[in-house]
């Protein structure tokens, strides 16, 4: 993917100097080992700001909602796929974008990588599939497909959704994977373990809603965890409102989540919430053939009827 | 030192409809242990946490003045949860007041000035608690020449209305009381408070201070208006507004720039509050 | 003061010893960072990470803390009074802060403990703790403590502080209640002070840096209006995690919760990063855009308390916010932006 970045600057400029669009949103480098930073370019003569490696973990439809100006946008698979679903829920306008599509190998999980370091990171780089990690002691190579964020080991969506422009020819989709294999471990635990392991998944929330701020499908004006006309959930450290808000926030993700992986990425303790969105969208995919953001003229199932619709999971 | 999160218990002894639409309604509170009033010694211009148990604190500017004994009042708009509860209370009912909190007018350097007071609508409260302070016979002559001008929608909209026909037919008060538009049975001024002001307020000098509480929209029309009449930023007074928890300067949300609304302020000058950053 | 050696030959056995008279704290594995969390029998504080991923300042300052509490049945005579949940902390210690959270926690001070109020939950906590630090020899790349006001052995803020020898510990009393613990601990073999020299040494590997000598120079308006903070905040996702790690962070919420006819008044830590924070009823948001509120972030901690306390910035240099945050706002980036900042040059663009 380290070749992509040319190419992304040279539509990235030519779009600017063309007045095709206001901004191009992409990544900057960052100042930390596996981090970039999103930011906007404005003036064509900046695009050599932007970068494009295995740390553009972070999904850029996030910064798409309810702006006004003529946005061209970098999108991964997962990123178009939010785009999508960003355009059939109003929150922006296909014809406000110029999608740059940006065919994807997978992310780099930076806690996976530090995880097989004993030392601190100081920098890293990519050569080929393998991602060479710099400390004061020397380097190591890592398979890249060692590192890859979980979401990423199983998507089948690499290539973008949609696009009009293309920052690389697309790239082979991932096959014969078992997409589900933590949802049909979870699913095959009794209640009381169920329990037990999400009680200890959530044990370390502090609350700081990273994960629901980093998520492109949630941009609620005011969240429900923060309504108090009713108040429907506590603020303290209490375990029924932590799981509240994280129950119902997954609930409000069902049939929209693109499993891009953006709320455990940004969580500060780690937690392995997508158990959660994942089997949401197992069931949406098991339930009404549906996977969300492939295409900008389905309706989602949760917002249409159809006589058809299964009810045998209604008890 | 004493827990300044820890409320005192109040029984509430009086409660009145404030306004013809309902929306405000006065609030008379007793202490219920002796010696909690003397306790909760304030001067014009503070406010308190109006504290019930169960929904939450709200910060209301003190009604009631200190020259007023027995009882502690606050006029409360019913606006968001706190308050709606407040208003759905009884006479009887048992909750909690925390305070005094914030600074206050600068009484001691308003001593020999002339004062000029302009409010709007419901901001009248702290202003009442200003106006009867200054009226008590023990403290007016401390005052030079007193000017109100208050205005409200309609005749039904002013506070405390029966005090202010007493205030109008006294010698020692200048009273400007004006409405939006004409109403039948109204013999006093028509027209907003920003004209009425240019209209009838004082010239400002040194020895005259105003001070302004309202809307912002009042605010923002009355400020040019006071410049026109030669008061200075620093002769100008005002009464700052912003969401609070602990209300003594510990929690944070209420700052703006290095200043907090709730300790620092909320009366600041005019020309304190343009050197902070517009975050109220 | 006192200056001891402790064999790590007897650290286990003299830390359970000493769980007889102080609740300890300390860094603890949980899955992979550590947490600061009550040391119980048998467990030993985890001295391998330099900071932990949260900052031990919930050891004072807890997530969620009841402060009051009532009751609403009617029948009781003291129904719907409220009354102060008392807090009879133990004698207690935490082992193995590092000297930048020591630091933090007296900045945090400052905001808690002034002349006309007193916060009694945090300050009883204090009070009862005794902070015996651990120097750092080996400072991470994102360490910039010795420009942000402290460094990897200072002492502000610590009772006992302590430097790691390979087969031992020395421990420097800095206060009377270090002499109490150390005595307490049964550490009496004196050594020499090295502390000088390491001192030194673990400074000078401290490669990360801010500027900050020009921010008291600047008029709060005109940093407040310069023209970098569209692009500071553009990535921000306007979640807590910076507040929630930050050792310095101290702004809270209060919130009633009732269960049948009991209930209490609890704070919980909240976040300049939030909407709500500052939202007024009538729905008024005078911070209502994440670009108000990433500056109101970096303007308290590095302007607006440097002018209200003169006692630097509000910012130890631990590093957690530029590691942890999602989307890598770093404020050391922003720090040397806003010290950098020259309002006429503003002015000339914009002409």
């Amino acid at each position: 993917m380290l070749g992509y970045i040319d190419k992304i600057k040279k539509i990235s400029k030519r779009l600017l100097q063309e007045s095709r669009v206001d901004m191009v949103i992409g990544f900057r480098k960052g100042t930390m080992p596996m981090m970039n930073e999103p930011c906007f370019i404005k003036n064509p003569d900046d695009v050599d700001t932007l970068v494009w490696d295995s740390h553009c973990g972070i999904n850029l439809a996030n910064y798409l909602t309810n702006r006004k100006e003529k946005i061209g946008i970098i999108a991964k698979g997962c990123d178009s796929r939010n785009i999508v679903t960003h355009i059939i829920e109003n929150k922006i306008s296909r014809d406000q974008l110029v999608i740059i599509g940006v065919p994807c190998k997978g992310m780099v999980d930076k806690r996976k990588v530090s995880s097989k370091i004993e030392e601190e990171i100081q920098d890293t780089s990519e050569k080929d599939s393998q991602i060479i990690v710099k400390t004061r002691a020397g380097e190591t190579a890592l398979d890249k497909a060692e590192v890859l964020q979980d979401n990423c080991l199983t998507c089948i969506h690499r290539n973008p959704a949609i696009y009009d422009e293309l920052a690389a020819d697309l790239v082979e989709e991932q096959k014969d994977i078992d997409r589900y294999e933590d949802t049909h471990t979870i699913e095959a635990m009794s209640s009381e373990e169920k329990w037990k392991y999400f009680e200890d998944l959530l044990a370390p929330c502090i609350r700081c809603y990273a994960c629901k701020n980093a998520c492109p499908l949630c941009y609620c004006p005011t969240c429900f965890v923060d309504e108090s006309k009713p108040q429907w959930v506590g603020k303290s450290q209490d375990t029924t409102d932590i799981r509240t808000f994280h129950f119902l926030r997954a609930f409000h993700c069902a049939g929209r989540c693109t499993d891009c992986g953006a709320c455990e990425r940004a969580c500060p303790v780690g937690i392995n919430m997508r158990v959660f969105t994942k089997k949401l969208e197992k069931d949406c995919l098991d339930q009404f053939g549906w996977e969300a953001g492939l295409s900008l003229d389905d309706r989602p199932p949760l917002d249409t009827y159809r006589p058809d619709d299964p009810e045998n999971f209604i008890k | 030192m004493q827990n300044p999160y820890l409320p005192y218990p109040v029984r509430v002894d009086d409660i009145e409809v404030a306004t013809e639409d309902k929306s405000l309604k006065t609030f008379k509170f007793v202490f219920l242990n002796d010696g909690d009033e003397k306790k909760f010694a304030y001067k014009a211009g503070q406010f308190a946490e109006l504290s019930i148990p169960g929904v939450g604190e709200i910060p209301i500017g003190i009604a009631s003045s200190p020259v007023e004994k027995g009882f502690v009042m606050f006029t409360v708009f019913r606006a968001g949860v706190v308050t709606t509860h407040l208003h759905n209370m009884k006479t009887g009912n048992i909750m909690g007041i925390r305070g005094p909190l914030g600074n206050w007018y600068p009484w001691d350097m308003l001593e020999g000035k002339n004062i000029l007071i302009v409010g709007g609508g419901f901001a009248f409260t702290t202003l009442r608690s200003s106006i009867v302070y200054m009226l008590d016979p023990a403290n007016r002559s401390k005052f030079g020449n007193i000017d109100v001008v208050y205005g409200a929608r309609t005749p039904g909209m002013l506070l405390y209305k029966d005090e202010l026909i007493e205030w109008e037919k006294r010698d020692d008060i200048n009273m400007h009381l004006t409405i939006d538009a004409p109403a039948e049975g109204w013999n006093y001024n028509v027209g907003f408070t920003p004209p009425i002001t240019e209209e009838k307020a004082p010239k400002g000098d040194e020895n005259t201070y105003a001070i302004v509480c309202g809307p912002p929209i009042m605010i923002k029309f009355t400020l040019p208006v006071l410049e026109k009449l030669g008061y200075s930023n620093d002769h100008i007074i005002m009464s700052l507004e912003n969401r609070m928890k602990c209300g003594f300067g510990m929690c944070g949300r209420c700052g703006i720039g290095k200043e907090l609304v709730c300790k620092d302020g909320p009366v600041f000058t005019l020309d304190q509050v343009n050197q902070t950053p517009k975050e109220y | 003061m006192k200056v001891v050696i402790i064999d790590k030959g007897q650290w286990a056995e003299d830390l359970e010893g000493l769980k007889k008279s102080y609740q300890l704290f300390g860094p603890v594995g949980e899955k992979d960072y550590t947490v600061f969390k009550t040391l119980e029998k048998g467990m030993l504080p985890d001295f391998s990470t330099l900071n932990t991923r949260l900052s031990p300042k919930s050891i004072v300052f807890p997530q969620s803390e009841d402060i009051l509490e009532f009751s609403l049945d009617e029948t009781r005579e003291d129904h719907h009074i409220m009354k102060e949940v008392k807090k009879d902390h133990p004698s207690r210690a935490v082992f193995g802060i590092r000297p930048c959270d020591a630091k933090s926690i007296s900045l945090v001070k400052l905001n808690f403990d002034t002349a006309e109020y007193k916060d009694p939950y945090w300050l009883s906590a204090y009070e009862a703790t005794t902070f015996v630090g651990l120097a750092c020899d080996n400072p991470a790349s994102t360490c910039f403590c010795t420009t942000a006001g402290c460094g990897p052995y200072h002492e502000e803020g610590l009772d006992v502080l302590l430097t790691d020898e390979g087969d031992h510990f020395v421990a420097k009393a800095l206060t009377d209640k270090g002499e109490t613990l150390i005595k307490t601990a049964g550490w009496a073999t004196e050594t020499e002070d090295t502390f000088k020299l390491k001192k030194k040494t673990a400074e000078s590997k401290i490669t990360s840096a801010v500027e900050t000598g020009n921010l008291e120079n600047l008029e709060i308006l005109d940093l407040h209006g310069a023209t970098f903070w569209d692009d500071i905040s553009f990535a921000c996702l306007n979640c807590g995690t910076c507040t929630y790690v930050c050792p310095t962070c101290w702004c809270f919420d209060i919130q009633d919760e009732v269960h049948g006819k009991s209930g209490k008044r609890m704070r919980n830590w909240d976040s300049c990063m939030f909407p709500l924070f500052t939202i007024h009823t009538t729905g008024h948001n005078p911070r209502g855009t994440k670009m108000q509120r990433v500056r109101q972030r970096f303007m308290h901690k590095l302007k607006y308390f440097l002018d209200k306390y003169n006692q630097g910035i509000m910012c130890v240099g631990c590093g957690r916010c530029v590691r942890q945050c999602p989307v890598n706002i770093d404020i050391r980036r922003v720090c040397n932006l806003m010290n950098s900042y020259k309002p006429e040059d503003a002015c000339a663009a914009q002409e």
